[in-house]
């Protein structure tokens, strides 16, 4: 694979019960494109946990998944109402979820730590009240 | 230990996947919380779960698990069965509590992955 592939998919804000079908359908792509099990794995839980957390937090976003020959890049852009308090954010069980997001299974403050520890590279950039995007890179 | 002899272990119900009865499981991981299970089941095939919603079939999918078994009589919708048969995870509804169905599986020598 010599060029970069790319795919973008727009997340729904309003509908929990289909959030995860972006990362369901990137880790079928990968799949295809036989990149190894491991880097998958690791791609679809960090991705996961983010468009879980696009939509619990930010009404919905865009993900950009790129494909080169040495990494897997996932950038995940929201127009929600930003971060307060990253190193908060990024502590486990730190959560500012909704008691009915709760309910849902998620919610529990693993979200941010969750990619950060499933992905090689993480930057995180948030306006408050702007939105926020979270970069992640997966090194194959 | 076989997806068919953990259901006969918990007298549990098959909802989907007969045909993947005979898949054989060593690692199991137990939550209600699907970032708990995102965070430290992912070396495990069976998710035991009491929580009933799509994202639990979404979660299992995410980390390769083959076997989801509902505790406490939950029992998933025709959704989350439609969702798990095109992702061939089996499907095992059991009225046992989490800790009993957890106890039973670890006495036939199943364990905890993370």
């Amino acid at each position: 694979m010599s060029e970069q592939l790319t795919f973008t998919y727009t997340i729904d804000g309003n509908d929990f019960t289909r959030a995860g079908e972006a990362s369901s359908s990137v880790k079928n792509k990968l799949k295809m494109l036989g990149v190894g099990s491991d880097a998958i794995r690791k791609v679809a839980i960090a991705m996961y946990e983010g468009e879980i957390n696009m939509v619990i937090h930010a009404d919905g976003g865009e993900i950009t998944v790129s494909v080169s020959d040495n990494d897997i890049t996932m950038v995940l852009a929201d127009k929600g109402p930003g971060i307060p308090d990253i190193s908060k954010a990024m502590q486990e069980g730190y959560s500012t979820a909704r008691e009915e997001v709760r309910s849902l299974g998620f919610g529990a403050g693993m979200g941010l730590p969750n990619m950060k520890r499933f992905t090689d590279e993480m930057r995180i950039d948030t306006e408050l009240g702007k939105g926020t995007t979270i970069t992640m890179k997966v090194h194959l | 230990m076989t997806i068919r002899e953990m259901q006969r272990a918990l007298n549990a119900q098959f909802l989907y996947g007969e045909e993947l009865a005979d898949l054989d499981v060593q690692f199991v991981f137990s939550a209600d919380m699907m970032s708990d299970v995102l965070a430290y089941g992912s070396k495990c095939s069976v998710l035991i779960t009491g929580l009933c919603n799509p994202q639990v079939v979404r979660t299992a999918e995410m980390l390769d698990i083959v076997c989801i078994i509902f505790v406490r009589g939950k029992m998933p919708d025709d959704n989350m069965l439609a969702l798990a048969r095109s992702k061939s995870i089996a499907v095992l509804a059991t009225e046992h509590y989490m800790f009993t169905a957890c106890g039973i599986l670890y006495e036939n020598g199943l364990r905890g992955g993370a």
